[in-house]
């Protein structure tokens, strides 16, 4: 099957029912997207499907074809991206780093509907996707300063 | 049928050095359970580093090259999980050598403690151990390029003196790059520690300030850093393993037609069986190897699995609390006394008493256990995110029966360690799948139902208290019983006390200024596994000990802080021995006293900074807990507000922080506001249960883990100055946990008047509609 990843059209052969971020991880070898829970509760596999952050650890890969995949290896070519990125370094937002690729994907939605979003929009955006080390109230932090850094969509 | 058993590996005792080494780390060559007598190295005494197996290194050889393009290349030979090691080792390394971080580049050590010194990276003490080494090993690394420049001009050496990764010739204003100087350098050699010029501490450019970018944080947010899970290879397979739910079970027969029928299987192995002594020992189960771990998982579901359960299929939480509570309610092992304290309870004009339970917790590592190895002509290569290094390598090699030289471990980034990736039986069981399947690249993975089923846990204790006071509330007599499974019960299922670390965590060596006193271990046997979590035993003693001081000042009608401090009582630098505490967390007594003062001072810190004594209206409400450990003082004030149904919503939060010298603030920053996240979450959510062996949790959706909606918005931390670098440091990753949880019960106990001595606290503050 033909997938569009990062603006990128690559072929695999998969199982269709095999999760998209199994695909991702194991079959085409781009381990920046991660598993933390296979059941959609940590948030650490979150990717964009036509811009909606949808978690790929559930996510029949039949389901993908057709539509516009974004993982953190391609977020940072929008100007969004880019500039969560940016924040989430100037603001030293990781401790391990494992759960932040879902974290700025999760992000990068959001900022894409709600360009200067609240406490409120970014607790209900968010509260997906868990932090073990902690570094909820630097991302907060680093999601307003992107808000804030003045990119477009 | 594709079912094949794994070569059976008989785990033979380990040996008496790696005995040793295991139970260094927690205290250990003071109390071995089953009467093994080790010298307490009371000829020689070795504290800090020097205590720890291989010690230190401080080679620039070894840690340092300097390439002819300029760029300094620094080994990180300590293990990253988020504590900023990674950055923070090698900063000290640039400074002290001049060299511009801009141009340094950090590389990860593989195990080889011989070469490196001690790999360990737990115990809250990769900084404090290594500054002194790191900085010879700059000092060192900035001298050899000082006497390359003044040969290659042929002045004398003291005319020359390195700015900033160039030597400078004084009197002519010549200069030569680090890059230019680099192969001269190489080749002289290595100065003597004695002679070494260290820098003054107004002369850091980087140590102390902070403000330096993380070594991997590009790599993190844009995905391309390596963790444990990421190794990948065209030919690699992919593993998950069904193991024995209950510890020390074995397979008595499994089926795996269905399973290896399942699309994408390649093979389903047999494990080697469980052993008596759970060490690092890979568990019991059957594997189920892929073309891609979701395969592997779907695959597992179908395996019909026949256990036999072993000595701990009736292992129920319930029952056990029960146990543990009748045994706190009677006189156990005297672990430390003063005075008398039945006299002083009987003359005493009141006497409180408390129950505390805290229970299992599961690391939950963001990223699960898992490794990649691979073997190639005899040589094996494990790619693992691993805190302990060198256990990992001794372990693979003993399982496969090939000697330590052809096993390589390569140490990725872990995704979150809290001391569950110091035991490496995930490398071990990548090896042995490797192994095997004739060397073909394999990928172990845990679940996240793995990882909750087969954790090693935090241990769960019962902690009672009890004590005298007089007509002013003043404290005469102070009871506790601390009871809990011993993470000792890894190397030695039959040991059923604390050992001295576990002892010397907050419960013996607790500092107030109480003239009758005794402490007392009851014996509890471990049915699962126990280990290390990230902070251990501080977390039940201090919330028993930091909860109980609350109770006493509110039974004598006095501010909970003024209490507190008066309990300290006034600064004094006490001898932990005198405590009974001779563990000290493996340092000297003279240089590390527990110091009075410090802690009186994160107390009045955090009160002040957070306002206490603030009105608040109904609901609301400040805690405050303090606790010294990891030869650090924190002390912490959480905010409630608690709405009329009970719910607790979490504000803010202030933590004072006194671990003498601060190398890199802003990580130091970090490690505390996380341990306040995990603080708060494990008091809220954070348990593990058992029925019939086997634990009751699968998922986040039962295990629950703070998220960002329930999370402090505002996390204060205070650090507090330090006078000089001649103060020896204190850690770091784990001393910010302890506090929290007595805090926050403390300030539901100040908005609500329920008093919580229960963990987690799920809805007990709850009221009913």
């Amino acid at each position: 099957m033909d997938l569009q990843i990062n603006e990128r059209t690559v072929s695999v052969a998969a199982d269709p029912d095999l999760a998209l971020l199994w695909v991702l991880r194991d079959l085409l070898g781009m381990t920046g997207t991660k598993f933390g829970c296979g059941m959609a509760l940590c948030g650490a596999c979150t990717v964009l499907v036509d811009g909606q952050a949808l978690r790929s650890c559930v996510l029949p890969v039949s389901q993908a074809v057709g539509k516009k995949i974004t993982t953190i290896e391609g977020i940072g070519a929008s100007p969004v991206g880019a500039a969560l990125q940016g924040a989430w370094q100037d603001i030293n937002v990781p401790q391990c780093g494992y759960c932040q690729a879902g974290q700025i994907m999760s992000a990068a939605a959001l900022l894409q509907v709600k360009p200067q979003p609240n406490d409120a929009d970014i607790d209900a955006a968010m509260s997906g996707n868990i932090c073990r080390c902690g570094t909820y109230t630097r991302i907060r932090s680093a999601i307003k300063q992107a808000a804030n850094s003045g990119v477009r969509k | 049928m594709n079912a094949v058993a794994l070569p059976v590996v008989t785990a033979e005792a380990l040996s008496r050095r790696e005995f040793l080494r295991r139970l260094q780390a927690m205290g250990g060559l003071l109390l071995v359970a089953d009467g093994l007598h080790i010298a307490k190295a009371a000829d020689t005494p070795k504290y800090g580093a020097e205590g720890m197996e291989h010690g230190t290194i401080d080679n620039p050889l070894v840690f340092v090259t300097v390439g002819d393009d300029g760029w300094v290349t620094i080994i990180a030979h300590r293990s990253e999980m988020g504590q900023g090691v990674r950055t923070g080792i090698p900063l000290i390394v640039a400074d002290e050598m001049e060299a511009d971080w801009s141009k340094v580049r950090v590389l990860q050590a593989p195990a080889d403690e011989v070469r490196y010194g001690n790999q360990d990276t737990d115990g809250s003490r990769s900084t404090r151990h290594f500054i002194d080494p790191m900085r010879r090993c700059g000092a060192a690394a900035r001298t050899m390029l000082e006497q390359a420049a003044a040969l290659s001009w042929r002045v004398p050496v003291a005319e020359v003196h390195a700015v900033n990764h160039e030597v400078l010739h004084d009197k002519t204003g010549r200069k030569l790059s680090y890059g230019t100087l680099a192969k001269r350098a190489a080749k002289l050699p290595v100065p003597q520690a004695g002679t070494l010029r260290l820098k003054k501490a107004e002369q850091f450019r980087y140590v102390g300030k902070g403000g330096v970018p993380l070594v991997d944080g590009h790599d993190i947010v844009t995905g391309q850093a390596q963790y444990g899970i990421d190794p990948w290879f065209k030919d690699m397979s992919f593993a998950v393993i069904a193991r024995s739910p209950v510890l020390g079970g074995t397979v008595k027969q499994f089926d795996a037609k269905a399973a290896v029928a399942a699309p994408g299987v390649l093979k389903v192995l047999q494990m080697p069986a469980s052993v008596a002594k759970a060490t690092f020992h890979p568990l019991a189960g059957v594997a189920v190897i892929a073309n891609s771990t979701g395969a592997a998982i779907a695959a597992r579901k179908l395996l019909k699995i026949d256990w036999d359960d072993g000595d701990n299929g009736s292992y129920d939480s319930d029952a056990y609390r029960a146990s543990l509570q009748e045994s706190a309610h009677k006189p156990g092992k005297v672990v430390r006394e003063s005075g008398n304290v039945d006299t002083a309870m009987k003359a005493a004009a009141k006497t409180i008493e408390a129950e505390y339970y805290i229970p299992h917790i599961a690391h939950a590592t963001m990223e699960p256990p898992c490794a990649v190895a691979r073997i190639v002509a005899g040589k094996c290569e494990v790619w693992a995110p691993t805190q302990a290094p060198q256990a990992t390598r001794e372990d693979v090699a003993k399982y496969l029966g090939i000697s330590e030289d052809n096993v390589t471990v390569h140490v990725t980034l872990l995704g979150g360690g809290f001391g569950r990736k110091s035991k490496p039986d995930f490398a071990t069981e990548a090896a042995l799948l490797s192994q095997a399947l004739e060397g073909r690249p394999v990928k172990v993975t845990w679940t996240r139902e793995d990882d909750l089923h087969h954790d090693y846990l935090h241990t769960v204790s019962v902690e009672y208290l009890k004590a005298g006071v007089n007509a002013n509330g003043k404290v005469s007599s102070w009871l506790h019983r601390s009871v809990a499974p011993s993470l000792v019960t890894l190397f030695n299922p039959k040991a059923d006390h604390e050992s001295g670390g576990e002892l010397g965590m907050g419960f013996i060596n607790m500092p107030y200024d109480i003239p009758n006193l005794r402490m007392e271990n009851p014996a509890a046997a471990a049915h699962c596994r126990i280990g290390w979590f990230r902070s251990v035993s501080n977390i039940p003693h201090a919330f028993a000990v930091q909860s109980f001081v609350s109770e006493l000042a509110a039974s004598a009608n006095k501010d909970h802080r003024d209490y507190l401090l008066d309990l300290i009582g006034p600064a004094r630098k006490i001898d932990p021995a005198s405590l009974k505490d001779e563990w000290n967390h493996g340092e000297s007594p003279q240089r590390y006293p527990v110091d009075t003062g410090r802690l009186r001072r994160v107390v009045e810190t955090v009160t002040q900074e957070a306002g206490w004594g603030r009105k608040f209206a109904r609901g609301q409400a400040l805690g405050l807990a303090a606790h010294y450990s990891f030869v650090s003082y924190a002390a912490a004030v959480v905010e409630v507000d608690i709405d009329e149904l009970g719910r607790i919503n979490i504000p803010r939060v202030d933590v004072a922080f006194d671990c003498g010298p601060q190398v890199n603030p802003e990580r130091i920053r970090s490690q505390l506001e996380g341990a306040v996240i995990m603080g708060l979450s494990l008091a809220m959510f954070g348990e593990i249960t058992f029925k019939n062996g086997r634990a009751q949790q699968d998922n986040f959706h039962q295990y629950r883990v703070m998220r960002m909606n329930e999370a402090p918005s505002d996390i204060r931390v205070h650090l507090i100055p330090f006078s000089d670098w001649t103060m020896p440091l204190g850690g770091v990753g784990e001393p910010g946990i302890p506090p929290i949880a007595p805090a926050l019960c403390n300030a539901v106990f100040a908005a609500t008047g329920k008093r919580i001595r229960r963990l987690p606290i799920k809805d007990q503050a709850r009221r009913s509609t």
